[in-house]
């Protein structure tokens, strides 16, 4: 059907996505593609629909218009069961964590593993405090989600998106509300982990530290539309005036 | 299609009329009420089935509320038999009173009261965890990770509730007729045995298992309300207040609606 071969197909690839909320549109006309085993940033104010870029990609929203391919699968067109098949593959961190609040650490860590893996009772919890042990949170194992930190919430949302392995990573704004400290010792992980497992990812943010720590790529989303995108350093050469704006604001800051 | 919907919704799309709005909201929820249900029936007979959560959400809703249910069991109990006993000796049929206190509980004071209790407990309980859960995006997390919200959430609670409603009506007709009893024998020494034999006398399976499926109806009435509104919360926390108020109010009048109903098929199907 394509023309180019697996290796050099890109990942994630968008086309021409259209999405709107009653009068609001929120995405008009969105192309991007992301290379396998890239990190691509989206950069964006906020409430300029980042978050429901992320959603279109694993099917929680359908876009009005317009075509997802992720691994080559037309996510948009999938059938649910052929869709979840997809989802397996995508691990995604939602924006305040959104661990599961009736489960323990340990259980919702778990979840994915006791649905989609053949596993016995003692391997999962053997893969789940491994996890645990990556993002630093294995003396947490019986506490519920309401008595931890946001931060620490953050790294068991980050053990549990990781728990099947995935090749997709989505992140919607990982080191939101986090002082700078834990902010940046999330973008560490996620670098650690992008190194190690060779994933490709999306990162949703507004924060510019993780510019440089994380991205292969950038992308930026102004008004519904991809407004400049390229390597960091090329970003930075761009003259493009709201670009300009929203670095220079940012180092400001 | 798009012909026809602009035929219609433009008369009644520009001055909303306060009634027609409030008529057409009904009908979308109507609408949406029976979606889900199919959905949950769907849901319910379809693999894979989630064992392990359907026990926590028996235990979480059958198990944690048998204190509750069995002590406004005890105290229906002893009103009904404050109660009767008085008209009663006032009529001379003093005798009658076991099987007036065991019939009236088994046949409605016990699942009636069950119902309404739990509607309480558990629609609030419901509605305010499935709407919590839906505005801090813990749904979009577990279809995120390809599991069906509804297999996990909705099939395991409404079930719950359905298994767990006849077993508490059985727990409150046991504490109803013994503190009835209890209730009885401080004013005429009768016996607990005379008590029973007397009270069950004339009761057969064919009262006790009727009213059992009015129980288990009213389960399926409490977990789909509570559900229902619960997982169409949304506008952050003050949704979540209206999730769990109208999961409530909606579950107790549906319970009392359905009683009318299901009184009237009974005395059809077990004359």
């Amino acid at each position: 059907m394509k023309m180019e071969n697996n290796s050099s197909e890109p990942a994630i690839r968008m086309q021409d996505l259209h999405k709107a909320f009653g009068q609001q549109v929120v995405l008009n006309g969105v192309n991007l593609d992301v290379p396998r085993g890239q990190t691509l940033l989206v950069l964006g104010r906020s409430g300029t629909g980042k978050s429901v870029l992320l959603k279109l990609l694993i099917g929680l929203q359908k876009p009005d218009q317009g075509e997802i391919e992720i691994n080559g699968a037309p996510v948009t067109s999938l059938p649910l069961k052929e869709l979840n098949e997809t989802r397996k593959k995508i691990g995604f961190l939602f924006q305040n964590a959104a661990l599961y609040d009736s489960l323990t650490v340990e259980e919702n860590v778990a979840f994915p593993l006791r649905r989609h893996s053949d596993l016995q009772d003692s391997e999962i919890r053997e893969r789940v405090r491994e996890l645990l042990a990556q993002v630093g949170m294995e003396s947490a194992l019986q506490k519920m989600p309401a008595n931890i930190s946001g931060g620490m919430k953050k790294r068991v949302g980050l053990a549990r998106a990781l728990a099947l392995d995935p090749e997709i990573m989505l992140l919607d704004e990982p080191n939101a509300g986090l002082d700078p400290i834990t902010a940046g010792e999330i973008d560490e992980l996620i670098r650690d982990m992008q190194q190690e497992r060779g994933i490709t990812s999306v990162v949703v943010t507004h924060d510019m530290r993780s510019v440089h720590t994380i991205a292969d790529r950038v992308a930026m989303l102004n008004r519904g539309a991809i407004v400049a995108e390229g390597t960091p350093e090329e970003l930075k050469q761009s003259d493009d005036p709201f670009v300009v704006n929203f670095l220079q604001e940012k180092q400001e800051k | 299609m798009t012909a026809k919907e602009a035929i219609t919704s433009t008369p009644v799309a520009q001055p909303e009329w306060g009634l027609l709005k409030i008529l057409r909201e009904t009908f979308e929820w109507f609408g949406e009420l029976g979606l889900f249900v199919w959905r949950f029936i769907r849901a319910a007979l379809t693999p894979p089935y989630e064992g392990r959560e359907l026990l926590r959400q028996m235990d979480e809703i059958g198990a944690k509320s048998l204190p509750l249910v069995a002590l406004a069991g005890g105290a229906i109990g002893v009103v009904l038999s404050m109660q009767t006993r008085d008209s009663l000796v006032r009529f001379g049929a003093k005798s009658f009173l076991p099987i007036v206190i065991v019939m009236s509980i088994i046949k409605e004071s016990g699942p009636i009261i069950t119902a309404l209790v739990m509607s309480g407990r558990i629609g609030a309980g419901i509605g305010a965890e499935l709407g919590s859960m839906k505005v801090t995006e813990q749904i979009d997390a577990i279809e995120a990770s390809a599991v069906n919200p509804h297999k996990f959430l909705v099939v395991t609670r409404i079930l719950a509730c359905m298994l767990m409603l006849p077993l508490l009506t059985l727990a409150a007709d046991f504490c109803g007729i013994m503190t009835g009893w209890v209730a009885n024998a401080l004013s005429d020494r009768t016996p607990l045995q005379l008590f029973i034999n007397n009270g069950f006398e004339d009761v057969g399976f064919d009262d006790l298992f009727p009213s059992l499926l009015k129980a288990l109806v009213f389960g399926f009435i409490i977990g789909l309300m509570g559900c229902f509104q619960g997982m169409r919360a949304s506008g952050g926390t003050e949704g979540v207040g209206r999730a769990s108020t109208s999961a409530v109010v909606l579950s107790s009048l549906f319970v009392i609606l359905a009683d009318v109903v299901l009184v009237r098929l009974i005395i059809m199907f077990f004359p």
